[in-house]
């Protein structure tokens, strides 16, 4: 009967768009799916960071260096925020991390591609952020209000993060022959795997009907992924770059452009470990959270010393 | 040493924008002690200039007004209609009041 009652007030808030907070009650459904979610999101923010950090210590200019080092800072910034609003839902950060050191948890499939070349830094920007939005956008409307409130400070910062691919992507696709095929070469290994960001198709996505029937997410993976292709695609045209896509053709009916199917073995494979860089991305992550214990433990040592001096004063 | 391999407690972080203004809640972080507080939610919160101040404050020490309390705990207020300046009438042409 209780039970009963706090389901129902539980949906009626969905219904009036009201914010759940961590304090009210809810489905234990919707707390898993949620975990599940903003710890993944979480992971792929920090797991992100580990292909465009490659760049760093190569980046063609001093200016370029600054903006990258900012950009890489702001991906640990957004794994931050949303680890905490993770936490919010009765889960503890040694949890959370350690889901992802034993591979427990997933990240965004794409961190699993390799950056070859500098222009790579340019469609990271221009094509994984750019998806990334899109879905983040959408996110500031989700039902939790501490992801809500994540998203909205996330967005902010992102739109940094697309616009300095772009300017890359520029510099290159009006630069030097050489260039513009690096340029191109780079949109033909990212194009896809970004719409695969989006997940797989609303038909085959086991967790999109919960999301939906409770406003986590607010739009299907298909709609967003049209969205996307819809604005990329004359961005890529103003660059003088042909999107790798023989079926790409705009529908004058549809308003928008009708587009090839991702290669969703591909993509499986990825999910399950076998993408290019999968190994070398976690052990990354395990060797950094190992190499940096004993900063935790002096830093523990100290607190609790300093306390102890507090006391004794 | 034997120790769990902890990340410090939880803080909450309220970053003023301007001088003058409510500090405002803007979400939470790790730290070990007060300065790290500090120093993490500068780096954490503040990256573009948001704040000219920041209170941090153990996650543990808020007490907060729960949900399902959330009608009879505030429900007092409502009859109170003559906390509101609207409530009194005002002879007409009398100015500035």
């Amino acid at each position: 009967m209780e039970t009963v009652s706090l389901e129902a007030n539980f949906d009626a808030k969905l219904t009036r768009n009201e914010m759940i907070e961590p304090k009210d009650w809810m489905p234990d459904n919707y707390r898993k799916h949620l975990i599940r979610q903003i710890s993944q999101h979480a992971h792929s923010e920090i797991v992100g960071m580990l292909p465009e950090g490659n760049w760093i210590t190569r980046a063609p200019s001093l200016r370029a260096k600054i903006v990258l080092l900012a950009k890489v800072q702001d991906e640990g910034g957004h794994g931050l925020y949303l680890y905490t609003a993770a936490e919010t839902l009765q889960i503890s950060r040694e949890e959370l991390l350690d889901q992802l050191h034993t591979g427990k948890a997933k990240y965004s499939s794409i961190f699993n591609y390799p950056t070859l070349t500098w222009a790579d830094i340019g469609a990271v920007g221009w094509l994984v952020d750019g998806a990334a939005i899109m879905n983040q956008v959408m996110l500031q409307r989700t039902s939790y209000g501490p992801y809500a409130r994540a998203m909205v400070r996330i967005c902010k910062e992102e739109s940094f993060h697309q616009r300095q691919g772009y300017e890359i992507m520029c510099r290159l696709a009006f630069g030097s022959q050489e260039q513009k095929e690096m340029a191109q070469d780079a949109l033909n290994r990212w194009w896809w795997p970004s719409l695969m960001m989006f997940g797989p198709p609303d038909a085959n996505s086991p967790n999109s009907a919960n999301a939906i029937k409770w406003k986590i997410k607010r739009e299907s993976n298909d709609q967003l992924r049209q969205r996307f292709v819809n604005q990329t695609v004359p961005q890529a045209e103003f660059l003088g770059l042909s999107v790798p896509d023989k079926e790409l053709k705009w529908n004058d009916a549809k308003g928008g452009y009708d587009f090839g199917t991702p290669d969703w073995n591909e993509f499986e494979n990825v999910i399950h470990g076998n993408g290019p860089c999968n190994k070398e991305r976690l052990a990354a992550r395990v060797e950094a959270h190992d190499k940096g214990r004993w900063v935790r433990e002096a830093a523990a040592v100290f607190a609790a010393k300093k306390k102890g001096m507090d006391k004794a004063a | 040493m034997e120790s769990k391999d902890t990340q410090g407690i939880l803080w909450e972080i309220f970053v003023q924008k301007k001088p003058g203004q409510p500090f405002v809640h803007c979400g939470s972080l790790h730290a070990f002690d007060k300065e790290m507080a500090l120093q993490n939610a500068r780096d954490l919160y503040t990256r573009r200039g948001e704040g000219s101040a920041l209170w941090c404050v153990p996650s543990s020490a808020i007490v907060a007004s729960s949900p399902e309390d959330v009608g009879p705990f505030f429900d007092s207020s409502n009859d109170k209609v003559y906390r509101h300046p609207t409530f009194y009438q005002i002879p007409e042409g009398v100015k500035h009041i």
